[in-house]
């Protein structure tokens, strides 16, 4: 059978996978946010704050995380879509806003404990495998499989976005707003409910995550380090196609853990030092990602 | 209580002193994107080299601190120069995203390595200066000589900018690069000296830094954004705007500070930041 | 002291020159003309190292400029004024001067009281930047800028596009005065009456090729270009 710790990675994998594609939905259109650390961290403190100090069950803490998440996004997202904050100035206007939730989740350091970090009161009783109630669960295998649920609802929502929103239209709107523009494509309006999306799933992701871990704490739900993260993630899978945020996160995951069984704890980041030699040269010599560059070679036609 | 509180007072001018120092940091970062149009996002994590650099060399190697710090300035300008060529230069013609992004990964790398040759724990440079206390008011002396230097530092660019041809070139090429051959002028040159210069910049601001700080491989994040978010509010590669941005933002930081606890003041700051993008997307001077 | 053999350049996929062979003496001017399109700027580029031709050879005071990087040339003694101007918009007039004097700092001050002397009006608004100033004036500080490396080839493109028929006129008067001091010039013009009234000789350049040289007056009286560009 399989351990705990082998699924405990698959979990992760599948997690994490979710929350890159969340990212890339926005991302491949054009729209690159360094900000998204602060959907998930909305998803993830909300509901362990109103657990912790409210006693309310998390099924009721996620739609208010999401209602708050969606409020913040539109608040951000509208003017910047407005006034045409774009490129550098829209990554660093929402690198701005990792930052504030972040800093906020220091600053209320009496309910969240700071840096610190919060664990979600323990629900379990004795030897008991789920609380529903509190949304917790012992069994990896249940994690597995709502975690696998969304994944899979992650890249179906990616699919619709891509269809949906008729893709020509998007990807034109991400090379040229006045062309776009000119036919007619409303493009705030696109723009706006392609953000919500994505800030809607990234918010998901940051409540699975703080339920399945039971630890929440602001470097690692929120902030510029974990926006970052994601977009790597993507970058290293592939921004363009569905699975690249996928295959993204398996690479880091499998990084990390394959340099840990090779050197054990003797070289602490010596993953991240690897990856981000890697990143670098991912841009430089493959924009496309792992995925999209082997897509490349094989869609290559053969010349006679 | 007085309608005028020293307290205040004081805080409002620990503001200046931080503003000073705040805007040293966005000078070089204006400068790079003013003139490469390039941001370096990974210029705090440069910092940070810079006051490991000072560290080493005064607590290790017991280099006087005025042999380290123009030493560390150096090493942190060739750190530029590097940065430039290897990993800016590739990339150049590629979309802009992709600049800001190739950058980012030079972050996670001079974090990851910063850990992995150092270690996590916080490094402290040992050198204790006293505080200067004018009347109820005390100001630490770290700060004051950092704003001296940072003072300094701005006038000696400024100078540099108006009155060298080097500095002319510079301020020219951002202006019409494809004409700079035709006065004598190789661009890919004048590159590499702008980002010699971003990075002595950064390094002037590490050895502020080291004396008020403890280095650390994280350090980076703490001022980092805060950084890019005076340049963007005082309107990207704009250096004048990145002044005046930087006192504004760090009066918010002390004076908010002072009134509440010191993250609030950051939140307060940033919030600033997020209503000014939609008051004034484009900052507030041009570039 | 120029001499340009069977040279070819090409844009991208698109041939602009075809075999083009011409030759500049020392203290001569000497005009290349033609309509749009000919091939007029992409000849200034080549001369000035900002491309490359494909064929043939550049010879500058009979060295080849095969291997100058384009920013040398101006080192080499050839100075280009370019197509638009393309002043540096924020730096004041003096700046631009002073960009000009680059490769040639120690001369500076007394190559700009040469400049001032011949444009006086540059003098009065030496502090300004030069984006504000008039299209004629642009242009003169254009030429001053060139001026200031102390060329031994001076390179014009299109002086006089853009401008008001009066400013044209001074355009042309500057020139002419700019040839008397002794300076070599290779000018591009579209304007072809005027220019013929200033240099010595002349090119006509037609869809990259030359079609006819000669001395002014022989050009001005040739049947094919009174018909075709001086609609007589």
């Amino acid at each position: 059978m399989i351990g705990n710790y082998p699924l405990h990675l698959m979990i992760l994998v599948l997690l994490w996978g979710y929350i890159y594609t969340s990212w890339s939905v926005m991302g491949r259109l054009g729209m690159v946010s360094f900000g998204h650390g602060a959907f998930m961290g909305i998803g993830a403190y909300t509901v362990v704050m109103l657990w912790n100090h409210y006693g309310v069950s998390p099924w009721i803490g996620a739609p208010v995380a999401l209602a708050l998440a969606a409020v913040v996004a539109i608040v951000i997202a509208y003017p910047c879509f407005r006034f045409k904050i774009v490129g550098h100035y829209f990554a660093l206007v929402t690198l701005a806003l990792s930052e504030v939730t972040r800093l906020i989740f220091v600053a209320l350091r009496e309910q969240t404990g700071g840096s610190l970090g919060a664990t979600p009161n323990r629900a379990l009783a004795e030897g008991a495998d789920v609380a529903i109630g509190a949304m917790q669960f012992s069994s990896k295998w249940v994690w597995l499989g709502v975690v696998f649920a969304f994944w899979l609802l992650g890249l179906w929502i990616w699919r619709l976005v891509d269809r949906g929103m008729g893709r020509l239209a998007l990807q034109a709107i991400s090379e040229d707003e006045e062309a776009a523009a000119s036919i007619g494509i409303h493009v705030t309006r696109a723009k706006l409910q392609v953000t919500l999306v994505s800030a809607l799933m990234t918010c998901t992701g940051g409540i699975l995550y703080a339920q399945y871990q039971l630890y929440v704490n602001p470097d690692t739900v929120s902030g510029i380090a974990i926006s970052l993260q994601m977009v790597f993630g993507v970058i290293a899978g592939g921004m363009f196609v569905m699975l690249g945020p996928t295959v993204g996160a398996a690479f880091t995951l499998l990084l990390a853990e394959g340099l840990r069984l090779a050197f054990g704890n003797k070289y602490p980041a010596l993953d991240t030092t690897i990856y981000g030699v890697m990143l670098v040269l991912f841009i430089i010599f493959m924009p496309k990602g792992i995925l999209g560059a082997l897509l490349d070679l094989i869609r290559r036609p053969r010349r006679t | 209580m007085d309608v005028f509180d020293i307290f205040l007072l004081e805080a409002v001018l620990n503001g200046l002193l931080l503003g000073g120092l705040l805007a040293l940091l966005s000078l070089g970062l204006n400068l790079i994107f003013g003139v490469i149009d390039v941001v370096w996002i990974c210029y705090a994590e440069l910092i940070m080299c810079g006051m490991y650099a000072v560290y080493y060399l005064h607590v290790q190697y017991h280099w006087p601190l005025y042999a380290a710090m123009p030493a560390a300035i150096l090493i942190v300008a060739a750190l530029g120069v590097i940065l430039h060529q290897l990993v800016i230069k590739p990339v150049l013609a590629a979309e802009p995203i992709n600049q800001l992004l190739v950058t980012g990964g030079v972050l996670f790398f001079l974090q990851a390595a910063a850990t992995l040759v150092f270690g996590i724990d916080f490094k402290n440079l040992g050198v204790s200066l006293p505080a200067v206390r004018f009347g109820e008011m005390s100001f630490s002396a770290a700060r004051l000589i950092a704003f001296g230097a940072a003072a300094a530092g701005v006038i000696g660019l400024f100078i540099f900018l108006n009155k060298t041809y080097l500095g002319t070139a510079i301020r020219a090429i951002s202006q019409d690069r494809a004409i700079m051959p035709l006065m004598g002028v190789s661009p890919a040159r004048v590159y590499t000296l702008t980002s010699a210069l971003g990075g002595a910049l950064a390094g002037l601001g590490a050895c502020l830094l080291v004396l008020q700080y403890d280095v650390h491989p994280a350090i980076g994040l703490s001022f980092g954004p805060i950084t890019f978010l005076i340049c963007v509010l005082g309107g990207l590669g704009s250096m004048a705007g990145g002044l005046v941005a930087a006192f504004v933002f760090a009066q918010f930081i002390s004076v908010g500070g002072f009134f509440f606890a010191i993250e609030w003041g950051y939140v307060i700051a940033f919030a600033f930041f997020i209503a000014m993008m939609f008051i004034r997307p484009q900052g507030l001077f041009r570039r | 002291m120029l001499s340009l053999e069977s040279v070819s350049a090409a844009y991208g996929g698109f041939q602009a020159l075809f075999g083009v062979s011409l030759e500049v003496r020392a203290g001569e001017s000497v005009a290349v003309i033609g309509p749009n399109g000919a091939g007029k700027t992409t000849l200034l580029r080549l001369i000035s190292k900002l491309i490359d031709p494909t064929q043939g050879s550049i010879t500058f005071e009979n060295k080849s400029l095969v291997a100058v990087p384009p920013h040398d040339v101006v080192a080499r003694g050839i100075a280009h004024v370019p197509e638009n101007r393309r002043l540096f918009p924020r730096l004041t007039v003096e700046e631009n001067l002073r960009m000009g004097a680059f490769t040639s700092r120690k001369t500076f001050d007394e190559k700009r009281e040469l400049v001032f002397e011949l444009f006086p009006r540059l003098k009065e608004r030496r502090g300004q930047p030069a984006g504000t100033l008039s299209g004629g004036e642009q242009q003169m500080c254009a030429i001053g800028r060139a001026l200031m490396s102390g060329p031994k080839l001076l390179l014009l493109d299109e002086p006089s596009a853009g401008l008001a028929p009066v400013v044209v006129q001074s355009i042309f008067e500057l020139v002419r005065k700019i040839c008397r001091e002794g300076y070599t010039v290779l000018i591009v013009e579209q304007n072809i009456r005027q220019v013929l009234k200033v240099v010595e000789r002349a090119y006509l350049l037609e869809a990259g090729k030359i079609k006819l040289q000669g001395p002014s007056k022989e050009l001005l009286q040739s049947e094919e270009i009174r018909k075709a560009y001086l609609g007589l």
